[in-house]
């Protein structure tokens, strides 16, 4: 960084001012118009016909609904694929076991799959036409175009998010730690609770986060799987689909808001936890990871 | 050490509940159709259509990010200037913002009656309703892959290998070239496919700017999902067999290339 540079040291590859101040406008340039104008076009939109008919709209039972959906989904959501991922990076980062490559490779299918094809997928499988379909409706369980459905779609799409942000950090910090807590006659869940969460605790939460801000913004899978019932089964990303589609752009642009300060939100924690070291152990890829690690 | 079998049980069952049971029933279904019809349904002119519209937008939105990705992240490691850190942030937004959200505010930043849209317009270029405008919200959604692969590795890139380069006299440009950019490879590598990954399977920010005009701006995945409200089961199922299978190809290129990747930081 220049800036940081002792005085006398010629200057590195790419500093001279020209290039300096034009790839920095380029980009500033760029990212105004890609990333932070649509940014501003939501509040805008949201609040173009003033405050009180923003209120109204929020304010709307089926809104409000789809916001609860939401919540309601994010809250079944999370804590599971929390555990799952905690299950996971336990056994894969603590145990030598064959087949450990292939399971990070499934673990992160969700990662490249669209998620339209994720719902389909369930569809296939819960479904009337479906595996278990018939099975299911026989003993009136209702699992698609219901908040089962909904929610293991969210599943589907966020399974990696939490495992990936551990076993990366787990497999560094090693094994030693929990070995000498086991010998020394601490039980599992202790070893678990009192030497290796504190290590992993802002990565976990890391993981969470960004799971959960994934969960309450999913469309894709969940349009699928959800049958978007108007005040049942309309989630919020999928009422601002709906709203915007009944040309009530204000409508839509208010819901969408309300997803954006999540975002935002996300946005900050996400900073605010790379700050205590969460986020750096993490690459594209577990199972190329592993490959680079051991 | 304790909890193998139950840490092990808990991760078994959940990716085969979550992950290997809908898969599978897709390829179940798929497969259940048979050679003949599943071919006529994929090779359809329609769905061939989509596949080139989708995977030329997914091109052109994943060089977009080669060039835009490698210039934020070389500005945001090597220079300072206000608002840097901010810079770095919103670089997230992307990722943190739901696709239905950011398909409803690019189709609403650049429409014909915004500023945008109608500054474009007037020099003839329309982004909404055509492959330019699915391109973008490609780019959009697949904007912090190339960034955040590519950043760490130049922040660790060592300073003496330009300073080896700049005694022997290389210029700016060819010392970029022929010391820095090979070294970014694997990562820009592995970046650029899973932006090109995620912009294939790209369906929320995509279907709101594309039209969605059935042989011109209907991608894929949008196809499968008309097949579904249809109630065209064997069509949804062998199409979204064909993005499937797409999308192995592109874990598998990507975990191949970021293997590369480490393994050649590694040997630094």
């Amino acid at each position: 960084m220049k800036s940081h540079r002792i005085a006398g040291q010629p200057p590195r590859v790419g500093d001279s001012a020209v290039v300096r101040r034009l790839l920095i406008a380029l980009v500033l340039i760029f990212g105004t118009l890609l990333v932070l104008a649509p940014l501003l076009v939501i509040f805008a939109q949201a609040f173009s016909l003033g405050l009180e008919h923003f209120t109204t709209t929020i304010a709307n039972p089926d809104t409000r609904h789809a916001i609860y959906l939401t919540v309601v989904t994010a809250l079944l959501a999370v804590p599971i694929n929390t555990m799952f991922g905690i299950a996971a990076a336990w056994a894969i980062t603590k145990f030598d076991f064959p087949g450990k490559r292939f399971l990070l490779i499934v673990i992160e299918i969700p990662f490249s799959v669209s998620p339209i094809v994720a719902g389909v997928a369930y569809l296939f499988v819960y479904g009337l036409q479906g595996l278990f379909g018939p099975a299911l409706q026989a003993a009136d369980i209702k699992i698609l175009f219901a908040l089962p459905g909904i929610v293991l779609a969210s599943m589907f799409v966020t399974a990696p998010f939490v495992a990936r942000e551990l076993i990366p950090l787990m497999q560094a910090q090693g094994r030693e730690l929990e070995e000498a807590a086991t010998s020394l006659g601490a039980s599992g869940w202790r070893t678990f609770l009192t030497v290796t969460l504190p290590n992993i605790r802002w990565a976990l939460l890391y993981g969470v986060v960004l799971c959960n801000a994934r969960v309450m913004g999913e469309f894709g899978a969940v349009s699928v799987v959800s049958g978007k019932i108007r005040g049942q089964t309309n989630t919020l990303p999928l009422h601002v689909e709906l709203l915007y589609h009944d040309y009530n752009t204000v409508g839509a642009f208010a819901a969408a808001s309300i997803l954006t300060v999540l975002a935002l939100f996300t946005i900050i924690a996400k900073v605010l936890l790379e700050r205590q070291g969460a986020g750096r152990a993490g690459r594209p890829t577990l199972a190329a990871n592993k490959g680079g690690t051991q | 050490m304790p909890g193998f079998p139950l840490s092990l049980g808990i991760t078994l069952f959940y990716v085969t509940l979550i992950i290997a049971l809908p898969i599978g029933a897709l390829i179940f279904k798929a497969a259940s159709l048979g050679p003949e019809e599943y071919w006529r349904i994929v090779s359809s002119p329609r769905a061939v259509a989509s596949y080139r519209v989708t995977i030329l937008s997914a091109l052109g939105a994943t060089l977009t990010n080669l060039v835009f990705g490698l210039a934020l992240a070389w500005v945001l490691v090597r220079y300072d200037f206000p608002g840097k850190r901010f810079v770095d942030a919103i670089v997230d937004l992307p990722f943190a913002l739901p696709t239905s959200v950011a398909g409803i505010a690019l189709t609403a930043l650049f429409a014909q009656n915004s500023w945008l849209g109608s500054a474009l317009a007037s020099i003839g270029v329309t982004v909404v309703y055509t492959p330019l405008g699915i391109m973008i919200a490609m780019f959009f959604t697949s904007l912090p892959f190339v960034v955040r692969t590519v950043q760490p590795v130049l922040e660790d890139l060592d300073p003496a290998l330009e300073e080896a380069a700049q005694s022997l006299g290389g210029s700016d440009w060819s010392i970029f070239r022929m010391v820095i950019l090979p070294l970014l490879t694997p990562a820009l590598l592995a970046g650029l496919s899973l932006s090109f990954a995620r912009s294939l399977g790209e369906f929320g920010a995509v279907i709101f700017i594309a039209g969605n005009r059935p042989n011109s701006t209907e991608i894929t995945s949008l196809l499968a999902f008309i097949r579904l409200e249809e109630y065209n089961y064997q069509a949804a199922a062998a199409i979204a067999s064909t993005m499937l299978f797409a999308a192995f190809v592109m874990l598998a290129v990507t975990n191949f290339l970021q293997a590369r990747a480490l393994r050649y930081t590694a040997r630094d």
